[in-house]
């Protein structure tokens, strides 16, 4: 079988508007048959906490950082003008008005094409995250030198 | 232009007409022509991309009253 064309994609952001981004790129290259690998880190983590449940951290101050930052897809809030949350409604709205797929379904969608969804274990540690934070999709959590060796065998490389 | 299956992507916008193509490709036999019917105007540069991408053929576009019909054969 002739080796795919690789894609790598560094998510560190967290927003809404990204994460969506994010996932429209990663599923359209799946489409195109390319190999695509998905590195999350820093508040990009938030894309792919699980929605539901508790995360469980040690310390005061990774306790306050996790209630304050829980992240999971439904809430994820727009780079701009979220406007305390009716931002962030408004445009889901409007993405539901022209039958968008919701970020979740791009994710599902993703994993069931192949994508790799990976998680940074350093982000993980300073944030005290422990391996069950995370949804299913996500295959395994790797450091900076796995992103890189990715990286450095993809034809196309982009930080989001 | 004759189809041996189509794809209804009406109302649909990037990247589902693209997604919902890969994924229904893999019903054709080889040679076999799928015509895509959707009124997302990117769908004129998109699926010429996929097509080379992927190494189907993108057979042409028919515009008509607002609709593009994507005519695409599989690949042997």
């Amino acid at each position: 079988m002739a080796d795919k064309e690789k894609l790598t994609l560094v998510v560190f952001s967290g927003d809404f508007d990204k994460a969506l981004a994010a996932f429209i790129i990663a599923t359209t290259a799946a489409s195109m048959d390319m190999e695509v690998t998905m590195f999350f880190t820093f508040w990009g983590l938030n894309i792919v906490k699980k929605n539901e449940g508790k995360i469980k951290s040690k310390g005061i101050l990774r306790k306050m950082l996790n209630t304050i930052n829980r992240g999971g897809t439904k809430r994820l809030t727009l780079s701009k003008f979220n406007m305390m949350g009716a931002g962030t409604w408004m445009m889901k709205q409007l993405m539901k008005d022209i039958k968008h797929p919701t970020i979740d379904e791009l994710i599902t969608m993703a994993h069931d094409m192949g994508v790799k969804m990976i998680a940074c274990t350093t982000s993980c540690g300073v944030m005290g995250l422990p391996e069950d934070s995370f949804r299913t999709e996500v295959e395994s959590l790797a450091g900076a030198a796995y992103f890189l060796e990715e990286a450095r065998n993809s034809k196309t490389t982009l930080f989001i | 232009m004759k189809a041996d299956k189509t794809l209804d992507c009406m109302g649909l916008y990037c990247p589902m007409p693209i997604f919902k193509t890969a994924q229904k490709m893999k019903e054709l036999k080889a040679g076999e022509v799928l015509e895509i019917v959707a009124d997302d105007k990117g769908i004129k540069k998109d699926m010429p991309a996929w097509c080379s991408s992927t190494g189907n053929e993108c057979l042409g576009l028919e515009e008509k009253d607002g609709e593009f019909h994507v005519f695409v054969k599989k690949k042997p």
